[in-house]
C-alpha cells in the first residue's frame, strides 16, 4: 500500500494557525461543503427516481388493463381502431429467452466461479480471471453480434434460442465474479474440516463450501439476472421481435420472438400514440422485474447477515 | 501463505481410487466451465475480427478507423464519427456525473447517518438497474420535449441574435442531439460511480480519520486531506470502469443521439456512437460490406472497452479495491 498520501506541507502549517477568524472561516468551509454534499445527493437521487416515476405514473394505466396481458400486439392498425391488443406474448417469450439464459448461465458462472475460487492453483485460472473481466466489460450489444455470427447465422432466421444464449453471455461473467466473490468468503477452515473428515475434495465443495455459500450465490445470480433481463440491446438482432403469439410452443425457441426491453424500444420509436402507451406499460413492466429481482436479493442478504450475528 | 498451505494440503495424494475418480470428474467439469468461458471471450474477439474482416481489408486498420464518411449508399465505409460521438458522449457524461457521485459517496459514507446512508445506498443500487431503454423511453417523451423547449430554443434564439458565429457549434435545434445523449448517458453512470467511489472510500482505515481529526482537522478537513487523498487510485478506478460503461451504453444512447452519420456533429443537431449505429442499422442492412462494417466497428468497440477495462483493472490492482460485482 504506498497511497498514504500525507498532507503537503503547507496545509499543515495552514491546521496549525488556530486564530479565531481562521477557525470560523475553517468552520464556514465545513458547513458549506456538507451543504454541496447534500445538494449533490439530491440532485443526483431527484432525477433518477423521477424517471422511475414518470414510468409508473405514465404505464400503470396501460397495465391494468387485462387485454394488456392476455392479447398479442398484431398491426398498429388493431390499437388505432380499439381493438384488443397487448404485450400477452411479448412477456410469454420475456420468460422463455431469460429463463434460458439463466438455464444457461447459472450451471457454467457457477462452476466457473468454484473454478476461480476453489482451484487457485490450476494454471488456467488466473488467464480464466482475466478473460472472465474482459467479458464482463465487454458492452452487451458485442454479446448480441457474437450470438448472431454464432447461432443466428448458421440457423438462418432470428430465434428465441439464440436471444437466450445471448441474455447468457451477459450473465455468465457476472455469475462467475459474484460465485467467486462469495466463496471466497466461507473461511478455510471449513474446508478443512470437510477434508479432515475424509472427504473428497468435490464433496467438500459441493456438500460444505456452496450450501454455506448458498444465499450469496442466488444473490449474485439474481443480480445478474436483474442486469440482462433489461438488456435490449443484444436481443434485437437475435430474438429479433414478434408481434404475435407464437404458433407452436416450439416456435418459441426456434422463430423470432418477442421480449420486453426490445418491444419496448419498437414501441417507444413507432409513430402511434396508442403504442407509445403500451411501450410505457412495458416499462411498468420491466421496472417492476427488476424492482422485484433486486428487492428479493436484498432481502436475502439482510437474512444473511442476520444469521452470521 | 495459509491458502496456499491449504491447497498443498487439498493435492495431497489419497490412495482411494473411486476419490480420484470423481475429483477428476468433477474438476473436468468445472474447468470446462472455466474453458467455455475463456473461449467465449476469445470468440467474441474473433468473431468480430472474422466477419469485420472485409472493410478491413478494403480499407485498411488505419483507414477504416479514420475514415469520416460513412454511407450505405456509395459503399463507403469509416468508423471515425461514431469514434468521435462515443467519445464526446462519454467524457462529457462521465464530467458532468463524476462530482455529484463523488458528492453522494462522500455523503453516504461520510456524513450521513447510519440509517439515511443505509437508504441511499439501497436507492443509488437501485437505480444503478433500471434498465437503459426505460430511461430510453423517458428521455424520449419527457426529457427532449422539456429541453427543447425551455433550454436548445432559447438558447438558439439568443446566440442568434447576440453571437451568431457560435451558431456552427449549436446547430440547429433537433430535440435529439449530442447534450441530450450525455445527460442522460451521466444520468445512468451516476449510480456506478457513486457505488464504486462509496466502496473505496468506506476502504480507507479509520486510523486515518483519527489522525486528522486528532490534529484538530474539521470534518471536512479529514475528507480533504486524509480520506480522499487514501481513496484516490479506487475512485479514479471506478471512474474508468463508469467510463467504459458510458462506452458501451447502447439502447437509451441509441434513442436520443439523433443518429446522424455525418461529420462535424453539433452540439444541437443529431450526432451517433457506435453502439448506436450498430443498433439502428444492424437489422437494416442488407449489403454484405455493410453488414461487415458493422461488424468492424464493433471491433473497435471491443478494442476501446478492452483498453479501457484493462486501465481500470490495472489501477484497481494497484491500489487495490474491491467492488467488481455490480
Amino acid at each position: 500500500m504506498a497511497v498514504t498520501t500525507t498532507p503537503t506541507a503547507p496545509r499543515r502549517t495552514r491546521l496549525a494557525e488556530v486564530t479565531p477568524a481562521n477557525l470560523r472561516r475553517r468552520y464556514l468551509r465545513d458547513r458549506v461543503m456538507i451543504g454541496l454534499l447534500v445538494l449533490a445527493t439530491l440532485v443526483v437521487l431527484i432525477p433518477l427516481l423521477v424517471i422511475v416515476w414518470y414510468v409508473i405514473s405514465n404505464g400503470i394505466q396501460a397495465v391494468l388493463e387485462p387485454t394488456f396481458w392476455t392479447s398479442d400486439l398484431g398491426s398498429p392498425a388493431r390499437a388505432l381502431s380499439g381493438r384488443e391488443t397487448g404485450l400477452g406474448h411479448t412477456v410469454l417469450g420475456t420468460l422463455v429467452v431469460d429463463g434460458l439464459a439463466l438455464l444457461i448461465a447459472v450451471p457454467i458462472g457457477i462452476g466457473a466461479g468454484i473454478m476461480l475460487s476453489e482451484y487457485p492453483d490450476h494454471p488456467l485460472t488466473p488467464a480464466l480471471r482475466i478473460l472472465n473481466d474482459t467479458l464482463n466489460g465487454m458492452p452487451a450489444i458485442l454479446k448480441g453480434l457474437l450470438a448472431f455470427a454464432l447461432i443466428v447465422k448458421p440457423m438462418g432466421t432470428f430465434s428465441g434460442l439464440s436471444g437466450g444464449v445471448a441474455l447468457a453471455f451477459v450473465m455468465l461473467p457476472i455469475v462467475a465474479r459474484a460465485t467467486e466473490g462469495v466463496l471466497r468468503i466461507i473461511p478455510w477452515s471449513i474446508r478443512e474440516a470437510g477434508l479432515a473428515l475424509g472427504l473428497p475434495r468435490w464433496r467438500v465443495v459441493l456438500n460444505t463450501v456452496l450450501p454455506a455459500a448458498r444465499v450469496g450465490v442466488v444473490t449474485g445470480v439474481l443480480i445478474a439476472f436483474a442486469r440482462a433481463a433489461g438488456e435490449a440491446a443484444p436481443l434485437l438482432f437475435t430474438a429479433f421481435g414478434n408481434n404475435f403469439f407464437s404458433s407452436a410452443p416450439l416456435r418459441y425457441l426456434t422463430g423470432p420472438v418477442d421480449t420486453l426491453p426490445a418491444r419496448l424500444y419498437s414501441l417507444a420509436i413507432s409513430p402511434y400514440r396508442e403504442w407509445h402507451a403500451m411501450g410505457w406499460g412495458a416499462g411498468v413492466v420491466l421496472l417492476g422485474f427488476v424492482i422485484v429481482t433486486f428487492v428479493v436479493s436484498r432481502c436475502a442478504t439482510r437474512q444473511r447477515h442476520q444469521a452470521d450475528m | 501463505m495459509q491458502r496456499s498451505a491449504t491447497s498443498a494440503i487439498i493435492r495431497a495424494p489419497t490412495k482411494a481410487i473411486y476419490r480420484r475418480l470423481g475429483d477428476n470428474a468433477f474438476q473436468t467439469v468445472v474447468v470446462g466451465f472455466g474453458i467455455t468461458i475463456m473461449l467465449l471471450a476469445i470468440t467474441l474477439a474473433w468473431v468480430l475480427l472474422r466477419d469485420g474482416w472485409e472493410p478491413l481489408r478494403i480499407f485498411g486498420f488505419l483507414g477504416f478507423l479514420t475514415g469520416t464518411t460513412w454511407d450505405p449508399v456509395q459503399n463507403d465505409y469509416g468508423t471515425w464519427p461514431f469514434i468521435v460521438g462515443t467519445l464526446i458522449t462519454s467524457v462529457a457524461g462521465l464530467a458532468l456525473s463524476f462530482f455529484p457521485a463523488l458528492g453522494v459517496a462522500i455523503f453516504t459514507a461520510e456524513y450521513a447517518p447510519r440509517w439515511l446512508a443505509s437508504i441511499i445506498d439501497t436507492i443509488v443500487d437501485l437505480l444503478a438497474a433500471i434498465p437503459s431503454v426505460v430511461v430510453g423511453i423517458w428521455g424520449i417523451f419527457v426529457l427532449v420535449p422539456f429541453l427543447q423547449n425551455n433550454v436548445y430554443l432559447p438558447v438558439y434564439f439568443w446566440t442568434f441574435e447576440h453571437a451568431p458565429q457560435l451558431l456552427p457549434v449549436l446547430g440547429a435545434p433537433a430535440g435529439y442531439n449530442l447534450v441530450t445523449a450525455t445527460i442522460v448517458l451521466a444520468l445512468m453512470i451516476v449510480p456506478y460511480t457513486a457505488a464504486l467511489a462509496r466502496d473505496s472510500i468506506r476502504l480507507v482505515p479509520r486510523s486515518q480519520r483519527e489522525a486528522a481529526r486528532a490534529l484538530g482537522a474539521t470534518r471536512w478537513e479529514v475528507m480533504r486531506m486524509a480520506v480522499i487523498p487514501y481513496a484516490r487510485g479506487g475512485i479514479v478506478a471506478g471512474a474508468i470502469l463508469s467510463f467504459g460503461r458510458a462506452i458501451g451504453e447502447t439502447m437509451a444512447v441509441a434513442m436520443l443521439v439523433g443518429n446522424s452519420n455525418t461529420l462535424p456533429f453539433t452540439l444541437f443537431g443529431p450526432a451517433a456512437t457506435m453502439p448506436s449505429v450498430i443498433v439502428n442499422e444492424f437489422r437494416e442492412a442488407v449489403e454484405n460490406l455493410h453488414l461487415a462494417s458493422l461488424m468492424t466497428v464493433g471491433f473497435y468497440l471491443f478494442l476501446i472497452s478492452l483498453v479501457v477495462n484493462l486501465i481500470a483493472a490495472w489501477m484497481q490492482r494497484r491500489y487495490t479495491v474491491g467492488g467488481g460485482a455490480l
